[in-house]
């Protein structure tokens, strides 16, 4: 069944291409000169101690022996430790992941539903004035380096709502005693609607874009001639007829804008300096901490295969007939 | 873009004689409204950049004002954290900004247009090969990886140009191989085969000729992901802080607390400069290349007709398209 065959055929791409990030991310940083115990900054450590620590982790091994430990040791999913703070990675990157998450969740929100709504808009009023306004404007925010706009929203849009700009809380929350869940939450989604809005901002000029031109060809299509014969209204015409059948590319091309996403989430919490993934990579480059930012990039990286995969998976499910 | 904006395409280009497609370009790059002012942006900031020396009016390596001096006569667009004249800095930080772009956007073409050629061209198991490797490439995330490599290989300017080379050339590759594919199999490639013309005479004399317009127009577009590219990099610290370009302005800006002295100036103008030619570049190129290659233009599965900056934001799944 050529159905089967195409899922086996993705799901042995994801993996494979999985295994050769998993690779990437030894080479790369083993190119750098120096390893864990050469960079291992201690006074009285003597020679005898790092020739120990560096049996220990197996550094004074070929290479592919070396190759060999880190496979097995990324199995049990131990990533190493920090350099700075000695804790396991992932313990390490766990808190910024789940913070990442909800931002970049709420940012994803915001696009996908200005997105849509602009793009519908513009492909109903196609040539007007309007269009022609709305795509510049999608252009513009399109062509915004994100963490530009970034500072543009601290500078311009965060006095006005009295938002605030850095931080994921508050930080003499719960100071002075426990707080409640509601309280606590509200002031996180404060911290979390600027990042979101700009990371949302980016991409909708994008989705924008998209929405318009899939609208553009399905609202050329003979049903919705049929639709408009039979008297339906407008909102109808193009909410159920027209944006339904749009879906098929708009779904997938969010789902495969997933790197891109990732990317613009760095930008903003370096900007907001909001304690997620994007964060942790700039402190870790700071303190030259490599095996955190190893581990972040095996998970950024991992997380962009997954979620290209399950585009491939929707796509499927969306049009059956795609075979290759 | 708009559907509106480009004219039908006119005759088969492919078949066309060598001197009609040179008139053939400048009628894209003239006979669109949209794409006379890009090029006209384009060629402006070119014109600043060559000459910032001689018009810049003043020095910026020296103090000539207060820090964060605001408008005035003497100083158009006030001045910056250390007391340099804003203005002579965008001048000068143009030199860069462009360089980077147009070195890294030449050297992907170069790696890109090499592969989709010699993939296309040849087939059978060069291309699985040449193919999969582009599959991984398109899979990871661009901006953690450029952060690893910029974070492991230094901060000379040359990494940074090869950096995003490195990354940006895979979709470079995809759109040539398939345009080389159709072309092995016209007659007149054919024909002159049969003939007797080896192959690197086939390439040189019918293939590429053939496919330059395509390569040109993919290159202005990825001047724009290049500069983007940029002003990340410098933004997250990796850039050559020797080097002033408008990444590195916004980047001053933001870590020179241009944002609480109320700076406007130093925040706004780097941003709108590379903004503005982003824009323009991404106008021009996708004008060139929807007129170019008609077949964007047809199915769903054309992400580059729905997105317009091609790779860092819409990264098409791997073998989406294999069957061109």
């Amino acid at each position: 069944m050529a159905g089967a065959d195409y899922i086996i055929k993705r799901t042995f791409f994801a993996i494979a291409t999985i295994f050769v990030a998993v690779t990437l991310n030894f080479v790369l940083f083993r190119a750098v000169p120096g390893n864990a115990v050469t960079s291992l900054r201690c006074q009285f450590c003597t020679k005898q101690f790092k020739d120990a620590l560096s049996k220990q982790l197996g550094l004074n091994k070929s290479k592919w022996a070396q190759y060999g430990i880190y496979l097995d040791n990324l199995a049990h999913g131990d990533l190493g430790s920090s350099y700075s703070d000695h804790n396991p990675v992932l313990q390490d990157l766990e808190t910024p992941l789940k913070n990442t998450g909800l931002m970049v969740t709420l940012g994803t929100l915001f696009s996908v539903i200005l997105g849509i709504l602009s793009g519908v808009f513009a492909s109903w009023r196609r040539g007007t004035l309007t269009d022609r306004f709305n795509l510049i404007t999608s252009l513009a925010f399109y062509s915004m380096p994100t963490q530009w706009l970034g500072m543009l929203m601290v500078f311009y849009v965060a006095a006005w709502f009295g938002l605030p700009v850095a931080g994921i809380q508050t930080p003499d929350l719960g100071v002075l005693g426990p707080v409640s869940f509601w309280t606590l939450w509200s002031n996180r989604f404060e911290h979390m609607l600027l990042p979101a809005l700009t990371l949302g901002l980016v991409l909708y000029g994008e989705y924008t874009l998209i929405v318009r031109s899939a609208m553009l060809e399905t609202l050329g299509e003979d049903y919705i001639l049929t639709a408009r014969a039979k008297g339906l209204k407008n909102w109808r015409i193009v909410w159920t007829h027209a944006l339904r059948n749009a879906m098929l590319p708009i779904v997938t091309l969010i789902a495969l804008s997933f790197g891109s996403i990732v990317g613009g989430a760095i930008l903003v919490e370096d900007v907001f300096s909001y304690p997620g993934i994007g964060f942790a990579v700039i402190q870790a480059i700071d303190r030259r901490d490599y095996p955190v930012l190893q581990g972040a990039f095996l998970l950024l990286t991992v997380s962009v295969i997954v979620s290209n995969f399950i585009a491939d998976l929707l796509y499927f499910k969306l049009d059956p007939r795609v075979t290759t | 873009m708009s559907e509106a904006a480009v004219p039908a395409p006119p005759a088969p280009v492919v078949n066309a004689p060598r001197r009609r497609r040179h008139s053939f370009v400048r009628d894209v790059l003239f006979g669109e409204r949209q794409a006379v002012v890009g090029t006209i942006v384009i060629v402006f900031f070119t014109l600043v950049a060559v000459l910032a020396p001689h018009i810049a009016p003043y020095s910026v390596t020296q103090q000539t004002c207060a820090p964060y001096a605001g408008l005035s006569g003497k100083h158009l667009l006030g001045c910056d954290d250390g007391g340099i004249d804003m203005f002579s800095e965008l001048m000068w930080g143009a030199r860069v900004s462009l360089i980077v772009g147009f070195a890294a956007a030449v050297v992907a073409m170069v790696i890109g247009g090499g592969v989709g050629v010699v993939s296309g061209f040849f087939g059978g198991r060069t291309d699985i090969v040449l193919m999969r490797i582009t599959d991984y490439f398109l899979v990871i995330p661009d901006i953690p990886l450029m952060i690893v490599f910029a974070a492991l290989f230094g901060r000379h300017l040359l990494n940074i140009i090869i950096i995003i080379a490195i990354i940006y050339w895979t979709s470079t590759a995809r759109l040539i191989r398939a345009q080389v594919k159709s072309l092995r199999e016209r007659v007149f490639v054919k024909r002159s085969r049969a003939l007797g013309a080896s192959n690197t005479r086939l390439i040189f004399k019918h293939v590429l000729p053939q496919v330059t317009p395509l390569l040109i127009a993919n290159t202005v577009l990825m001047v724009a992901i290049a500069m983007f590219a940029e002003t990340y990099v410098a933004f997250l610290g990796l850039g050559d802080p020797t080097q002033l370009s408008w990444g590195l302005l916004i980047s001053n800006a933001f870590q020179g607390g241009a944002m609480f002295r109320h700076a406007w100036w130093a925040i706004v103008t780097p941003g709108l400069c590379v903004t503005i030619v982003i824009l323009a570049c991404t106008i021009v190129g996708q004008s060139m290349e929807d007129a170019m290659n008609p077949r964007l233009k047809v199915g769903h599965l054309s992400v580059k007709r729905f997105g317009l900056r091609p790779i860092p934001t819409m990264r098409p799944a791997p073998g989406r398209w294999r069957e061109e």
